[in-house]
């Protein structure tokens, strides 16, 4: 059995790693670059709870081959904070309790934070859309809503500042 | 036994406030660690082969290939698990006997499902594992197999248990079936109760089996080491109940696993038993190495416990007043593969909320080819409650009154005895039915093809036994140990109810969850128990702590203990030649080796006096007439919480068990083919609610003390999965004018009702 | 389990090369949202992967020939981000911008759902309706086929061994023309749709209409176009006569199966249903750009 390399940029650092063709990205952040922020909760992109940024968009790492990842840009969770500092949307979420079980969080924040980058003043209804592939079961998704919109207002007014 | 203790009198400084969660930073960047997350040196992956047959003899299995194959370690099948005889009950919010617990979870003579665990092997890497699996030949008998509850009860039907003969009926039946126990409550006389009703209504209603639809798969890392020591790294709703049942399934000690509890990605009652553990610990033992187990989310769907689907016939008889004087009803619930279907829970809580002077309510727990059913928050109430409510709604329609009017008439109040025996003490039912009434999302006014539906709920809470443990650190800081499991923000209110009594300020108290080697007892979490009962250890704990600080400071000061007070964190002298001296938690720490040493206690309890909760939810919907889709506008939730230690969480707890509510009324159903097996084994077409299906679910939290908790608590977490059923199918019945009685109400069953009026 | 392959060539004539000289079953990867669940629930196990994605001109949207060419590589979000198809396509773009979620968006793309064949893709039915023109490329050179003629049963295409679609082609607009797509599930996202209608007219300047092309999916093994129900609303106002002929229309059309997602009853109706609303919205769109 022989691997393929790939040589990537996870969370603005430069990566390298062995992998089957047939292994998802997900298996890989997890398995071989121990990120295990991402979460496998159905395999086959219907809850988002392994959502990273590729490339600048928002996508389902258990959907992508490890393979496809040559060369290209990818955010997860463990780079949302910068440093020590948690993104105002991290703030939010505790602040508002907007994660119980937590395993769906790593996901949602990331998907957020993807929304924000697109639309700095979604509405209700564009953030319920936007997180629709976001499966919460504890939640309601209602204090998840109300913690992306507050997260959104202040980092418009720290813009605005 | 439980002392009723003094509740603080003064006004609270934590108990009451929403501090930031204390594993908040690490769930939110990633870092906190899951069942999946754990990797050990030299761990193996190991996977489980399932039967594709609902109901086959297993005739022989031939491992060989498998166990030849470069990389695998070890090969199981049932013949390598000790034949398990004990009726014991599994007890915790499930049914069912530990005998059937091993059956489950790995098939011996017969497999019942299609996903019945079958063998299992670990190798090392899940390539290999995967491939020892479809070298394991397996030959089977396969037989006819049936999964409808009423098929299943038919005298015809295929028997899954030669030797099953049904439980709690006058005679013992002469040939087996697979009608596990039958239960019976009764009051008063039915026949003169209807005799003597103006309005009488009757209907048959039809729920399908659902899932908890927990989004983290089950997960555990097991490693069994050769002196017969061994761990298990799993998230569970009980680290206890997982080494109680992997003990017993294996014929192990207890003192030989320790369970380590992960955080757990959502349980909800799924996660009140054990599925991959027992067996990760056989291969464990057999490959010399740990061995991972995680199911995929098809395994989750075909193998692990739903609730029951349903079928229920509720009569109910009502006086113009609105009084009902009789009612009659009988609940058919699917156990899947092994008895221990909630309907005994259910018979219970059918008619909680109404204090009625004559009726029979009888349930049946019946056995069928499908995944064995484990808890669901409430188990067993939501689904007599879309019965009971439904059926309260068309009363109140047939006598021209509104829904809060006609459950107020007949509503339980302190002093009445409940349906199920006990007496009711501070209920808080009334109340929330006022909250529920009052809300001003009532006051917003419905439109063509809008309906609103109103629905109430109970469920008891249990106390039950917990030890907590607080300890004082050198620099006066504290942490509290407890032994369940976090899964709706507990841990937090651990700490809150802790930092409240020592006086201390919430961050300087930090909680951890203990494995099973570095705490006593706790009963899992579930029953809503663990705010409750663990936080009643806790409390206990920690006022034990604050009487051994006054001593210690009595003692440093050399005068009698009676002059000191515990004030804000510090001892007080307050009385005496020392009066208005004071000694903090740091100062008495620091000291503790002159004082008799470390400051800490540990307290193990059997909590008695939970408070019952309550719910009243209404609902506000628009129905498509043409596509039958329905839009939930509106959503409330009154809930009698007793006293909500961390409010933010109290109210997650509401919104949660809406959504799940939700989901189960209008898409969420098991669905199996002609030859048995699930169809919709995965989350495209098992339809759980996406955010954008819901509105924002407003909750009113009414505060009735239970003055058996040092804080007044009651249980919270399952009461609002009980009434969002029947207020969604109240709601539709508003919105078309028909009444439907079968779950889901998916748009294709609403359009068939709206054309046939 | 055979072993899989995996090549990522960035010129096309590299990619039918690796399709043709692989067993059958080969697979195209573009955004690979439905190929990785067939990959991993094992329906499917191809002895090679051949990705797209970096053969130049693959991805993105161009201006041609007074209409639209998108590459099949072109994940679904960015047609919604691309002004001048929103403008001349709305309907084909709500249609491919309601397949699965907004993770799904950022990968799928309209050449995948269209070869996947799936009876119930979302934006097959608008690029039917659009008179959409694949450009197939294969060992045998390269060829344009009407998009209704690459399904021909579920999973199923006529694409030949060695053949992959590499872009398709949306006709010049005429003024007054605008088309809708509106699809029925049980939630608000996230589920195959039960039934998809699209429509596609062009309205004169008195508002009657002078082109329409209406398609259904979910409801017969292919998405298909329902030239009777677009000759239903020619030459009409879109009053509820044309509407009822239309519902009839698409109701007569309908093949559908019942299974887990609807019964062929209740497929059935919806289908007039939506092909009367679809038809109503491009209606209301098509007057504005008369």
């Amino acid at each position: 059995m022989s691997k393929t390399h790939v040589s990537a940029t996870v969370n603005g650092d430069p990566v390298e790693f062995l992998t089957e063709p047939g292994t998802t990205l997900l298996d890989a952040l997890r398995d071989n670059l121990g990120l295990t922020g991402s979460k496998e909760g159905c395999g086959s992109g219907d809850c988002g709870a392994c959502s990273i940024i590729m490339d600048g968009r928002l996508v389902c790492s258990c959907l992508v081959l490890a393979v496809e990842a040559e060369g290209r840009r990818v955010e997860t969770i463990e780079g949302v904070a910068s440093g020590g500092d948690l993104h105002p949307l991290q703030r939010k979420f505790l602040e508002h309790a907007a994660l119980q079980c937590g395993f769906c969080t790593p996901g949602v924040l990331v998907a957020a934070k993807a929304l924000l980058e697109a639309n700095a003043d979604p509405s209700e209804t564009e953030v319920r859309y936007w997180l629709a592939g976001n499966l919460c079961r504890c939640t309601g998704y209602d204090k998840i809503v109300r913690a992306v919109m507050d997260a959104a207002a202040e980092m418009r007014q720290a813009r605005a500042a | 036994m439980t002392d009723t203790l003094e509740r603080p009198a003064n006004a609270l400084n934590v108990v009451g406030t929403r501090p930031v969660r204390p594993d908040g930073a690490d769930k939110v960047t990633g870092r906190a660690t899951y069942g999946a997350d754990l990797t050990m040196a030299g761990m193996l992956t190991g996977r489980i082969l399932r039967s594709p047959h609902p109901h086959a003899r297993i005739v022989s299995i031939d491992t060989r290939k498998a166990k030849a194959l470069a990389g695998v370690k070890a090969v199981v099948t049932g013949a390598d698990f000790p034949s398990v005889d004990s009726d014991e009950a599994m007890g915790g919010e499930g049914g069912g006997s530990i005998r059937d617990l091993a059956r489950n979870v790995i098939a011996r003579d017969k497999a019942l499902y299609d996903g019945h665990a079958v063998a299992a092997v670990a190798a090392t890497s899940p390539e290999i594992a995967e491939e020892a699996l479809s070298l394991i030949s397996v030959k089977y008998e396969v037989l006819p197999h049936v999964i409808d509850v009423e098929a299943a009860m038919a005298p015809d039907a295929p028997v899954l248990h030669a030797d099953m003969f049904t439980a709690g009926l006058p005679t013992k039946p002469d040939k087996a079936s697979n009608i596990a126990q039958a239960h019976e409550s009764k009051r008063g006389d039915i026949a003169a109760g209807f005799a003597s009703a103006d309005v009488i209504v009757e209907d048959r209603y039809v729920t399908a089996a659902t899932h908890q639809g927990y989004i983290e798969p089950h997960a555990c890392v097991a490693s069994l080491s050769a002196d017969g020591q061994g761990m298990v790294w799993c998230s569970s709703q009980g680290q206890f109940m997982v080494r109680t049942y992997c003990a017993k399934v294996l014929g192990m000690e207890a003192s030989d696993i320790r369970v380590i509890p992960a955080e757990i990605g959502g349980g909800f009652g799924g996660k009140t038993t054990v599925y991959l553990e027992p067996i990760a610990l056989a291969l464990s033992r057999i490959a010399g190495a740990p061995v991972k187990m995680v199911m995929t989310r098809d395994e989750v769907f075909r193998a692990s416990g739903p609730t029951s689907g349903s079928v229920m016939e509720v009569k109910l008889g009502a006086t113009k007043d609105g009084k009902i004087v009789a009612a009659d009803v009988v609940l058919k619930f699917q156990a899947g593969a092994f008895p221990g279907s909630p309907v005994g829970a259910a018979v219970m809580t059918t008619l909680a909320c109404y204090d009625i002077p004559n009726f029979r309510i009888v349930g049946y727990d019946v056995v069928g080819n499908s995944p064995k059913v484990a808890a669901y928050r409430a188990p067993g109430a939501p689904i007599a409650a879309f019965a009971v409510e439904s059926a309260v709604d068309e009363l109140a329609d047939k006598l021209g009154l509104d829904p809060f009017k006609i459950r107020e008439v007949n509503a339980v109040r302190d002093g009445v005895q409940a349906s199920y025996g006990p007496t009711y003490r501070n209920i808080g039912y009334v109340e929330t039915l006022e909250a529920a009434r009052k809300h001003p999302n009532l006051l917003a006014k419905l439109g063509p093809n809008q309906g609103r539906g109103v629905a109430a709920g109970f469920w008891f809470n249990i106390g039950g036994e917990s030890t907590a443990s607080v300890n004082i650190n050198d620099d006066g800081t504290a942490v509290v140990a407890s032994g369940n499991p976090d899964i709706g923000g507990s841990r937090a209110s651990m700490a809150m109810m802790a930092a409240e009594v020592l006086g201390l300020p919430v961050e300087k108290v930090r909680p951890i969850v203990a494995d099973t080697a570095s705490i006593g007892y706790s009963m899992l979490t579930g029953g809503s128990r663990t705010t409750f009962a663990t936080g009643m250890a806790v409390t206990q704990a920690a006022q034990k702590i604050v009487e051994d600080l006054k001593r210690r400071a009595a003692q440093t000061w050399d005068v009698p203990v009676e002059q000191v007070e515990w004030m804000d964190g510090s001892a007080v002298c307050i009385d005496g030649a020392k009066r208005g001296q004071a000694l903090s938690l740091a100062d008495l720490a620091a000291k503790s080796g002159n004082t008799g040493g470390p400051i800490g206690a540990q307290v193990s309890l059997n909590a008695q006096g939970a408070g019952p909760g309550f719910g009243v939810h209404v609902c506000d919907v628009e129905v498509d007439p043409e596509t039958g889709h329905v839009t939930v506008l509106r959503y409330t939730a009154a809930q009698d919480v007793g006293k909500a230690i961390h409010p933010s969480y109290v109210e997650g707890q509401i919104q949660g068990g809406v959504a799940q509510g939700v989901g189960w009324a209008l898409n969420e159903e098991y669905i199996f083919d002609s030859a048995g097996r699930m169809e919709n084994s995965g989350f495209l077409d098992y339809r759980m609610p996406v955010a954008s299906d819901l509105p924002m679910i407003d909750t009113a939290m009414v505060e009735v003390p239970n003055p058996r908790h040092p804080f007044g608590a009651k249980g919270v977490g399952e009461v609002p999965i009980v009434p969002p059923l029947a207020a969604v199918a109240n709601a539709v019945r508003d919105a078309i004018g028909k009444r439907i009685t079968t779950l889901p109400l998916s748009p294709p069953r609403i359009r068939a009702a709206i054309d046939a009026k | 389990m055979a072993r899989l392959d995996y090549v990522a060539p960035t010129r096309v004539e590299d990619a039918v090369a690796a399709l043709a000289a692989a067993g059958s079953g080969a697979r195209v990867l573009a955004g690979g949202t439905d190929l990785l669940v067939q990959l991993r629930s094992g329906r499917i196990n191809p002895p090679v992967i051949v990705d797209l994605k970096r053969i130049a001109g693959a991805t993105g949207i161009r201006a041609e020939g007074g209409g639209f060419v998108i590459g099949a590589a072109t994940p679904n979000i960015a047609l919604g981000e691309n002004e001048g198809l929103v403008k001349a396509w709305p309907g084909l773009v709500e249609a491919a911008n309601l397949i699965g979620s907004t993770q799904v968006q950022g990968r799928s793309t309209i050449a995948g759902n269209l070869c996947n064949a799936s009876p119930a893709a979302d934006s097959v039915p608008a690029l039917i309706a659009a008179r959409a023109v694949a450009l197939v490329v294969g060992p045998n050179g390269r060829r344009k086929v009407p998009v209704e003629d690459i399904g021909v049963g579920p999973g199923q295409t006529s694409l030949a061994h060695g053949e992959l679609v590499l872009e398709i082609a949306l006709p010049a607009r005429a003024p007054g023309s605008s088309d809708a797509y509106l699809r029925l599930i049980p939630r608000t996202e996230m589920d195959i749709a039960v039934v998809g209608a699209a429509a596609n007219l062009t309205v004169n300047a008195a508002g009657v209409i002078t082109e329409a092309h209406v398609a259904l999916g979910a409801v017969a093994p292919t998405a298909r176009l329902v030239p009777a129900a677009g000759a239903a609303l020619v030459g009409t106002k879109l009053d509820e006569s044309a509407l009822e002929k239309l519902d009839a229309a698409a109701r007569a059309a309908c093949n559908p199966i019942s299974d887990k997602r609807g019964t062929v009853e209740y497929r059935t109706k919806i289908a007039g249903v939506l092909a009367r609303r679809a038809a109503t919205i491009a209606y209301a769109r098509a007057k504005e750009r008369a």
